[in-house]
């Protein structure tokens, strides 16, 4: 798939936003005042900031509110739905807390809740698509929850929690790399069933439709060569888990905790851009990609 | 829930207006309903009812309207201004422009018409154009079938008196099993995929014959992946295992060929190998009823095949000894001929086998009585269900001639030439050799030529010489080094009156045909040619004047040019006096008419070129478009339509003429609102073929009476297929020293194998003048369905699917020069480099590479950005292919063409290919020239009306 | 209009014949030019003379070689367009409402109006069958030429799409899969139709044809007979010849 940044970038910040309004809404001593002033900003902004840019991969952004409508049926229309409920909530947390100094602990739950709920449904908006088996995988719901948590856990400043969520959340990107592997092999769609040719033989792609590109190998058939692939994951691996892991371990300073948020962010946007760039649609069979042999 | 769906519109309103007319996104012809919004063109679509194409439309007619808002139109006349080839012009109106042509052609009429070379690229409207250069005077008229496809015509006619291609079709309906030679599109093409569809629904059997697997071929059931220009050599090696077998219509070619006509046997007479005569000229047979001798055409006999005949110490044998002789020689076993071609010895016989089987086992019956030309009365008519088709993967070699009519008479022998279910004929076909005119080449200053220039010559008497035996016509056609080149030679136009052999010329006029770039060999060295200059600093060809509709890569190498009118904005003629559209059982004709208007504002606009060539007719005082008072003949070209008449009663539309009692068809009187007729029928006009008269066209008195009434003949005219060509006899003997009119002497070892009145094969020339070890692939090009040579690329949604080309490569040399899909190979040929990317294909002949045809431009051309994929990836292989064979030593350059026809051998192309490193583009790269249109838009989103 | 409807009165879709597709692109251009001019947005083309050229088109031909066991390969084209499922993913991911397949006839359509051109549900559909119009920003797909099968406007014969009244081989057939006894029903049981990518579970309606078999070449002995010589000297054969002559 294309790795859009706009997609990268909303569905990381608003991941960690999330998470970061989880860890603010179930803790039993919240902050006030200007320090929980800072902190819902940087949710609200990363959260919000990371909704906002997931417009500007709409062809028409304009009607972006009717995406409101299909909650019964549509992850993408849930998550619209669910995370404007963990904002609202969360928003009226915030302002009990910053404004009035009241801590309204079931508010606080309630919108943790809705706020992990809304990473769950964005990380099913992909898990839903069989198209993309990579994707198409229990543990994709898995890897954004706890990379969320992890995330929040970072920024909120829990070091022991955040080490051992980052160091979970590596845990479940390894397995989910190893997986997603062999996800499209798993899958039994090949270009043979694709044509339906396949029982005649071994398929190949001759001619494409047309020479020139189309919205569809420019959205869903993007190829990244398998070793430049591989250094990005050890740089992500790095970058995400490893680093942040060490800063964390020495002793606590603000600016390296800092560099460790700083890190993860830049592991975690790394690894998001490997997650769409190294997603393999089975619609880039019928142009001859993807194929093993 | 409730579904609530929104509520669609499944009622719109399609258009304002519907007006029918004829395609012209290639040669095809179809009918077309173009649908107008707000008087502009919106939507086309197939006509049902159009003879040709029956509602159906292939992707080129479709993007019609892509093509009528090209950028790359041209808008006005176009003077140059820079040098040529730059691009550089000026915009004149167009009274300045037909001035200029005047200054230019008056005084080449008035002393030396031939000093005006007339050649008219793909032109539809040859009748017309052809009248136009005769009453000018010049010699030097042809179309573009010199390059393109006179093997196959020409074989076809002298052979049976029609080809395949525009002259007649397999019987869709009734065949059995079909066999496809060197086709990928043709001419025909969607009465070809029409048919091949109707053969699929019936379940009736396919096979390709073709180097590459793709197209026709892919969905072939089976399919013969030959060498390229062996085609010959395995045809003649199934006609050796049927004679061998007896499988052959004995009855239909005693009937209606000239397999019993007997042949002087006397090795030592001048006539050796010609017929016997009667005294009337009628070519002799022995009668079986009498035992005696009787012209061919005599009431009631049945002439013998077998019989001799002894007179005056000569022997005189029918034609199916020699036949029969020739062919069950053990050369042409398969055996003999599979490693050549590339077919095992078994699947030959397998073919032959099935050809056997389905013709003889398997007849088509119909309960149709008719009456043949010697007054016997049949009940029924029986077919021989085995149909053939081929084109330029045939005659594109320079063994074509012989290859299509080895092809003609596998067909005849098979008795399935106008029988149900093997080949027929179109009206005006069948027309045999002889009943078409001879060449005429004689100019004499402010006169009009002495005939039409092009024919079919019958012997030595005929060819295109002047007095002191050189070439009369500037391409040398109907000359001894290609005596029946009865297309013309085009390619060879622009080379010799570079070189001023035979003779230089003052101007040179072009219509319709990118010899700058994809329809000559040798591209560069054409360009050079068209560039050249004297020393005095004038060009070798001093004028060229060009009508092209769009910016091509040609325009920048004239000086003057006539901008056309798109195939939507202008009248046009498809008529029985030149290619119509006629299908089997009808005689069909049809117009173009300008369901547009020529609209560029701004500037000084467009005009069809037959409507300017009428004004010029008349500005230069031309016979034929000039009154007596000195007035125009024809306002337009619309006009000469209707009111030209070529014989009395005879014009060039044979629909709605005026009868002494009204409306009539085929001869009649000129008729005033004759196109308005056409338009309200469709913009075509059909007249059934009589069912009676259906099959057995060129013996059927019922066809022959129908013929004669439609006006394409003036009597009768049944004739016999000619298994053995005696004008090719007539060539061999004078080859032989015998006739007053002599070959060259270093032509006659030539003449006397190639002309062969019986088929041969022989090699493709070029591999006597190249290592075959040194370049040991066949390179060819294949035409794409979806696009029509260079024209398409200014089209919009055409581009997209066909934008570059790779060479495509088998298996045994991706794998041998570890190559991928997307590498880059240099690929040389004894005249030229190419490099070019490359793909993999495995169901290819594994000597063959290959590319699609014209898809590369010149940088500059068709108002594309200098970067289109057409150009940076894009490429032609005519940079490899030169007019003229390589020197070997004899201090001759033989033509690189078919020694008879003198058809350009494209496809004997011989390559080696190596790895390159990636250039940064297609190599040759040519500077780009300037564009006479401005810069296209960027984007794109057509929608009219409301 | 996320909800899929549980059943549909007529399935209508298309058969696309395998053994017969030439792969000439005719129904590809004869698609756009419709589809460019009618119901919705005209189907734009970006940069469609420079040297990147691209467009939104709703019916594309690809080919496939195909190398069997033994023989030689295969070429075959192979026309795609949007198979209107009966389990279509492309609807049920849609957040708005813009896709729907239609209770009647089982048409799966997107209404522009609505569409905010997210682009999920052309990533959710397996065939590519769906192409964002980079002009119009709404999601482009085949509507199985709607504003044709029922247009009132048209003579009754032209009531079918656009792609299929021109196919020039005949290769695409357009008809109701719901009734057994339809064209497309029968080709479908007569010629072994089958589903692409069946494992996706989409439920396509459109239905492809196999091809044939190619290159057999067997059952040479039948034919055998069919070239016994008939002489065995050249010279023999004109014995032959007048032998059979005189039968006839
Ligand atoms: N390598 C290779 N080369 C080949 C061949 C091959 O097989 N391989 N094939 C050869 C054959 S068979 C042929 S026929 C030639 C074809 O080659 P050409 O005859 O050159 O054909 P086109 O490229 O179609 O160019 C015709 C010209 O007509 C112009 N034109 C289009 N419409 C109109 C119109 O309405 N009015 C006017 N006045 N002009 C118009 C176009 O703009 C273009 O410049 O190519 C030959 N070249
Ligand atoms: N769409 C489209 N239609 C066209 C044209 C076009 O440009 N586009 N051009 C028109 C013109 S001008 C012409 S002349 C016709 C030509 O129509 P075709 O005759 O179909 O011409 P080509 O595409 O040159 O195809 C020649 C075929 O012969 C095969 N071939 C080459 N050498 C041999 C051989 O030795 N033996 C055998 N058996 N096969 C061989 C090639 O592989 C190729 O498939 O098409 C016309 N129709
Ligand atoms: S074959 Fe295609 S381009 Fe040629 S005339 Fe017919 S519709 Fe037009
Ligand atoms: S083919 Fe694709 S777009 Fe069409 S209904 Fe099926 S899933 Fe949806
Ligand atoms: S692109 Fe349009 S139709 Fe497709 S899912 Fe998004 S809103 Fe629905
Ligand atoms: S049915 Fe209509 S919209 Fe669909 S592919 Fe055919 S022409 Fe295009
Ligand atoms: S129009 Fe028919 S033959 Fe041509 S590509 Fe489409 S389906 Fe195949
Ligand atoms: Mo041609």
């Amino acid at each position: 798939m294309h790795p859009a940044p706009s997609i990268i970038a909303f569905t990381t910040f608003s991941g960690l936003g999330f998470g970061l309004l989880f860890w603010l809404g179930v803790d039993p001593a919240p902050p006030g005042g200007w320090v929980a002033a800072v902190f819902f900003f940087i949710a609200f902004a990363l959260a919000g900031g990371g909704l906002a840019s997931s417009a500007l991969h709409l062809g028409r952004p304009e009607r972006a509110l009717k995406a409101f409508s299909q909650w019964r049926s549509s992850w993408l229309s849930r998550e619209a739905c669910v995370a404007v409920a963990a904002l609202g909530l969360m928003g009226l947390y915030a302002a009990f807390l910053i404004f009035g100094g009241l801590h309204v602990a079931p508010l606080g739950w309630l919108g943790a809740a809705l706020s992990l709920l809304t990473v769950f449904t964005t990380s099913m908006i992909y898990t839903q698509l069989k198209t993309v088996p990579r994707w198409h995988s229990r543990w994709t719901p898995v890897l954004f929850l706890a990379l969320s948590l992890a995330g929040g856990a970072l920024l909120s400043g829990r070091v022991g929690i955040a080490l051992v969520l980052i160091l979970l959340s590596g845990g479940v990107q390894i397995w989910w790399w190893h997986t997603g592997d062999r996800a499209l092999a798993g899958s039994g769609t090949t270009l043979g069933t694709a044509t339906g040719l396949g029982k005649l033989g071994a398929v190949r792609a001759f001619e494409a439709p047309h020479t020139g590109t189309n919205y569809l190998l420019r959205e869903m058939v993007y190829v990244v060569a398998r070793r430049h692939a591989l250094k990005l994951r050890v740089i992500a691996f790095i970058l995400m888990v490893l680093l942040p892991v060490a800063l964390l371990l020495l002793p606590f300073g603000h600016v390296l905790g800092l560099f460790a948020v700083l890190s993860h962010v830049a592991g975690a946007l790394i690894a998001r851009w490997l997650f769409f760039a190294e997603a393999e649609h089975v619609v880039g069979l019928y142009y001859g990609k993807h194929q093993t042999v | 829930m409730a579904q609530t769906q929104p509520v669609v519109d499944t009622s719109p309103k399609v258009s304002d207006e519907v007006r029918k007319t004829t395609c012209y996104m290639c040669a095809c012809r179809c009918g077309i309903d173009v649908h107008l919004k707000a008087g502009k063109v919106a939507y086309i679509e197939g006509n049902r009812d159009h003879p040709i194409n029956k509602g159906v439309l292939c992707a080129k007619g479709s993007a019609g309207i892509m093509q009528h808002n090209a950028p790359a139109r041209l808008r006005a006349p176009l003077r140059r201004t820079g040098p040529r080839g730059s691009g550089q012009f000026e915009e004149i109106t167009w009274d300045e422009a037909l001035e200029t042509a005047v200054k230019w052609l008056k005084p080449l009429r008035e002393q030396a018409p031939e000093k005006l070379a007339f050649f008219t690229g793909r032109d539809q409207s040859q009748s017309f154009t052809s009248f136009w250069a005769q009453q000018f005077g010049t010699p030097n008229y042809a179309a573009h079938g010199g390059f393109c496809s006179v093997n196959m015509a020409t074989a076809g006619i002298y052979t049976m008196g029609g080809s395949f291609w525009e002259f007649g079709t397999a019987d869709w309906e009734y065949t059995k099993l079909f066999m496809l030679f060197g086709v990928a599109e043709d001419h025909d093409s969607n009465p070809i995929k029409m048919g091949l569809g109707r053969l699929k629904e019936r379940g009736a059997k396919v096979i390709g014959v073709n180097p590459i697997r793709s197209g026709y071929n892919a969905i072939a059931d089976e399919w013969v992946g030959i060498t390229p220009g062996t085609d010959g050599l395995f045809i003649l090696s199934l006609v050796h295992e049927l004679l061998k077998a007896g499988q052959i219509d004995l009855d239909y070619l005693s009937r209606y060929t000239n397999a019993p006509v007997l042949l002087n046997c006397d090795p030592k007479s001048p006539e050796q190998g010609l017929f016997l005569r009667d005294k009337d000229g009628k070519p002799q047979v022995i009668d079986r009823n009498t035992g005696k001798l009787a012209p061919f055409d005599q009431k009631g006999i049945r002439p013998d095949l077998s019989a001799t005949w002894r007179h005056a110490g000569v022997t005189h044998r029918p034609v199916m000894h020699d036949l029969a002789e020739r062919y069950l020689d053990n050369k042409y076993s398969p055996e003999a001929v599979e490693t050549r071609c590339a077919i095992p010895a078994a699947r030959i016989r397998r073919i032959a086998a099935e050809l056997a089987r389905t013709a003889f086992d398997e007849p088509v019956v119909l309960d149709r009585p008719w009456t043949d030309f010697r007054g016997e009365r049949h009940e029924q008519m029986i077919g021989r269900p085995v149909s053939f088709h081929a084109m330029r993967g045939v005659s594109a070699h320079s063994n074509g001639f012989q290859t299509a009519r080895a092809l003609h008479v596998l067909q005849i022998l098979l008795g399935s030439v106008e029988t149900p279910g093997g080949f027929r004929f179109k009206p005006p076909y069948p027309k045999p050799a002889t009943a078409h005119p001879r060449p005429h080449c004689k100019a004499s200053a402010g006169q009009p030529l002495d005939g039409p220039h092009l024919g079919f010559v019958q012997g030595p008497e005929d060819l295109a010489l002047r007095e002191d035996g050189s070439p009369a016509r500037i391409d040398k056609a109907f000359t001894w080094e290609n005596p029946m080149s009865s297309h013309g030679l085009m390619h060879m136009v622009i080379s010799n009156a570079h070189a001023g052999d035979p003779y230089r010329i003052d101007t040179l006029f072009l219509y319709m045909a990118n010899m700058a770039w994809n329809s000559s060999m040798n591209t560069r060295g054409v360009i050079e040619m068209l560039t050249d200059q004297d020393e005095d600093g004038t060009y070798r060809i001093p004028n060229i004047i060009y009508s092209d509709a769009y910016s091509s890569e040609m325009v920048a190498y004239a000086d003057l040019i006539l901008p056309d009118t798109t195939y939507l904005e202008r009248h046009d003629c498809i008529s029985l006096l030149d290619r119509p559209i006629s299908e089997p059982d009808a005689a069909a004709d049809a117009i173009r008419w300008p369901v547009v208007d020529p609209e560029r504002s701004g500037h000084a606009g467009v005009r069809g070129f037959q409507s300017v060539l009428c004004d010029l007719g008349h500005r230069l005082a031309l016979p034929g478009f000039t009154n007596e008072d000195g007035s125009a003949t024809y306002r337009d070209y619309a006009d000469y339509i209707v009111n030209h008449l070529r014989k009395p009663g005879i014009g060039p539309l044979a629909g709605f003429r005026m009868g002494p009692h009204g409306l009539t068809h085929g001869r009649g009187d000129p008729n005033a609102a004759q196109l308005d007729s056409y338009i309200a029928n469709g913009g075509f006009f059909t007249m059934h073929v009589p069912e009676e008269a259906s099959y057995f066209k060129p013996w059927n008195s019922a066809y022959q009476d129908w013929a004669v009434s439609m006006g394409f003949y003036d009597s009768p005219q049944p004739y016999l297929f000619q298994l053995y060509v005696e004008p090719l006899r007539k060539f061999q003997l004078a080859a032989e020293g015998y006739g007053d009119r002599q070959p060259p002497d270093h032509l006659r070892g030539r003449m006397k194998l190639t002309f062969d009145p019986l088929p041969i094969w022989y090699p493709p020339l070029s591999d006597g003048h190249e290592d075959p070890v040194e370049f040991p692939l066949h390179a060819l090009t294949q035409r794409p369905m979806a696009m029509y040579h260079s024209w398409g690329s200014q089209n919009a949604w055409l581009r997209q699917i066909h934008g570059h080309n790779p060479l495509y490569m088998p298996t045994r040399l991706m794998t041998r020069l570890r190559l991928r899909d997307g590498d880059w190979v240099r690929v040389t040929s004894s005249h030229g480099e190419i490099t070019v990317p490359c793909a993999h294909m495995a169901a290819l002949n594994e000597n063959t590479v290959w590319t699609w045809n014209a898809i590369g431009k010149r940088k500059g051309a068709w108002a594309l950005d200098k970067d289109a994929p057409e150009a940076t990836r894009g490429f032609l292989l005519n940079h490899l292919i030169h007019e003229l064979l390589p020197a070997r030593g004899d201090g001759l350059r033989w033509a690189n063409s078919d020694p008879i026809t003198g058809q350009a051998a494209w496809f004997d192309l011989r390559v080696k290919i190596e790895k390159s490193a990636v250039p940064e583009e297609s190599q040759p790269v040519l500077p780009a020239q300037e564009s006479p249109v401005p810069p296209a838009p960027r984007g794109l989103a057509w929608k009219v009306g409301s | 209009m996320t909800d899929l409807p549980a059943t549909t009165t007529r399935k209508l879709g298309l058969v696309i014949d395998l053994d017969t597709c030439v792969g000439c692109h005719a129904c590809v251009i004869a698609c756009k030019g419709w589809n460019t001019q009618n119901e919705g947005a005209p189907l734009s083309d970006q940069d469609p003379y420079g040297s990147d050229p691209s467009g939104t088109f709703l019916n594309r031909v690809h080919s496939y070689e195909v190398q069997p066991e033994s023989g030689p390969a295969q070429i075959f084209h192979f026309p795609k367009s949007c198979l209107h499922c009966e389990d279509a993913p492309c609807v049920t991911v849609c957040p708005t409402g813009a896709s729907y397949k239609r209770v009647e006839d089982g048409i799966v359509l997107v209404n522009e109006k609505d569409c905010i051109g997210c682009g999920l549900c052309a990533w959710a559909c397996p065939y590519g069958a769906r192409e964002l119009d980079a002009a119009e920003g709404v999601m482009k797909k085949c509507t199985l030429c709607v504003d044709r099968i029922y247009n009132e406007n048209l003579p009754e014969e032209d009531r079918t799409p656009a792609c299929v009244r021109t196919c020039p081989s005949n290769a695409r057939h357009f008809g109701d899969f719901a009734d057994p006894e339809s064209h497309v029903s029968r080709l479908v049981r007569e010629r072994d139709g089958f589903d692409l990518m069946p494992e996706q579970g989409t439920g396509p309606v459109n239905k492809y044809l196999p091809p044939r078999a190619r290159d057999d070449w067997t059952d040479s002995s039948v034919l055998a007979p069919y070239l016994t010589p008939v002489a065995e000297e050249p010279r023999g054969f004109l014995g032959w010849l007048d032998k059979a002559l005189d039968r006839l």
